[in-house]
């Protein structure tokens, strides 16, 4: 009866827990030897699919992911909570940092056709570059609707009702399919890729893409010219009594 | 020759699954490998089919709660990122 297909897009990461580290020549950040993971929104996008699939509104969930060789290990991942089969589109190392919003929107949008896919869920940003743009573009390298910032899902028919979470509340839409859906934290737990699922998950396939074959081109204009620590939190300083208080905020100009 | 144990297929399974699930424990992969060690190896000698059974639920939920231990401590850490409007009070 479900005769949809969901194309759900996930980007590996460094870890969120690792304390990020900038190289000193200040290109980019340390990433050799650093634990990677799934992107923890795409780790949502990924569960709101396979739950789609499980109430049997979703035919087949792929997941996609774009970059190095390793990002087999994050679709892996993918695979492995439940997603049908996989997707790699196979961009070198050495290329791999041209990759931003624009040019990965413009893989997704060529897969989204070429599979006929009717939905695609993405994580409504990435924890490194904190770009918040893919989804967006995607929907608008389509022409489809799209709801961005999900907090909450339902699809009747061609229907799709998406809550979404905006400043100070919440909004409801509803959009006709096919459309793009990007998740936000509050969707949905997603659930944990288990030693036993991670070995299933390798029968599955992955097929491997250029993004030449899907006539998508990765280079980007944008340069990077310095990346650079946060300020440090400087120290703060006790005071002994309230005099001494207004005394030293009139001294910092804050009174 | 003695018999192997029919459980000692589920208890390696177990163990393995364990050793899995450890590699993301917040106070390091080596710190867990060793206690879990220990906790395997102090119950080495229980040989009743119903004891062994009941540690391999022990074992099982210790993994659901290692599970949802990783989940709220990600969610907790996105939600301190992303949401820092939510919990100004905090």
């Amino acid at each position: 009866m479900a005769e949809l297909r969901a194309l759900v897009g996930v980007k590996r990461v460094i870890d969120y827990a690792v304390k990020i580290r900038v190289k000193p020549d200040k290109t980019g950040v340390v990433t050799d030897g650093v634990k990677h993971s799934m992107n923890p929104f795409c780790e949502i996008a990924v569960e709101e699919a396979v739950r789609l699939k499980e109430k049997k509104l979703v035919k087949e969930v792929i997941a996609v992911s774009c970059g190095p060789k390793q990002c087999q290990e994050t679709i892996r991942t993918a695979l492995a909570m439940g997603a049908d089969r996989g997707i790699h589109v196979e961009v070198p190392e050495s290329e791999a940092e041209q990759l931003g919003p624009l040019q990965v929107s413009r893989v997704l949008a060529a897969l989204a056709q070429k599979e006929k896919a009717g939905l695609v869920l993405l994580g409504k940003q990435a924890i490194d570059d904190d770009c918040n743009q893919t989804g967006q573009m995607t929907a608008a390298m389509l022409d489809w609707p799209q709801g961005t910032f999900a907090s909450k899902l339902s699809l009747e028919g061609d229907k799709l009702t998406v809550e979404r979470e905006i400043d100070g509340g919440l909004e409801t839409i509803r959009l006709k399919l096919p459309a793009v859906v990007t998740a936000d934290l509050r969707l949905n737990e997603p659930r944990y890729a288990t030693l036993p699922n991670i070995m299933k998950a390798k029968k599955k396939k992955i097929e491997v893409v250029k993004p030449g074959d899907l006539g998508v081109d990765t280079s980007s204009r944008i340069s990077v010219l310095s990346v650079e620590d946060p300020p440090q939190r400087t120290a703060g300083l006790k005071v002994e009594t309230s005099e001494d208080l207004v005394a030293r905020l009139k001294e910092a100009g804050h009174v | 020759m003695k018999m192997a144990n029919p459980l000692r297929g589920e208890v390696l399974t177990l163990y393995k699954n364990l050793l899995y699930v450890g590699r993301e424990y917040p106070k390091g992969a080596d710190y867990f490998k060793r206690r879990l060690k220990a906790a395997f190896l102090k119950n080495k000698d229980v040989k009743d089919p119903e004891k062994i059974r009941e540690l391999i639920a022990r074992g099982e939920f210790v993994i659901k709660e290692l599970e949802a231990l990783y989940f709220l401590r990600k969610y907790r850490a996105m939600k301190q990122r992303y949401h820092l409007e939510d919990d100004k009070t905090k």
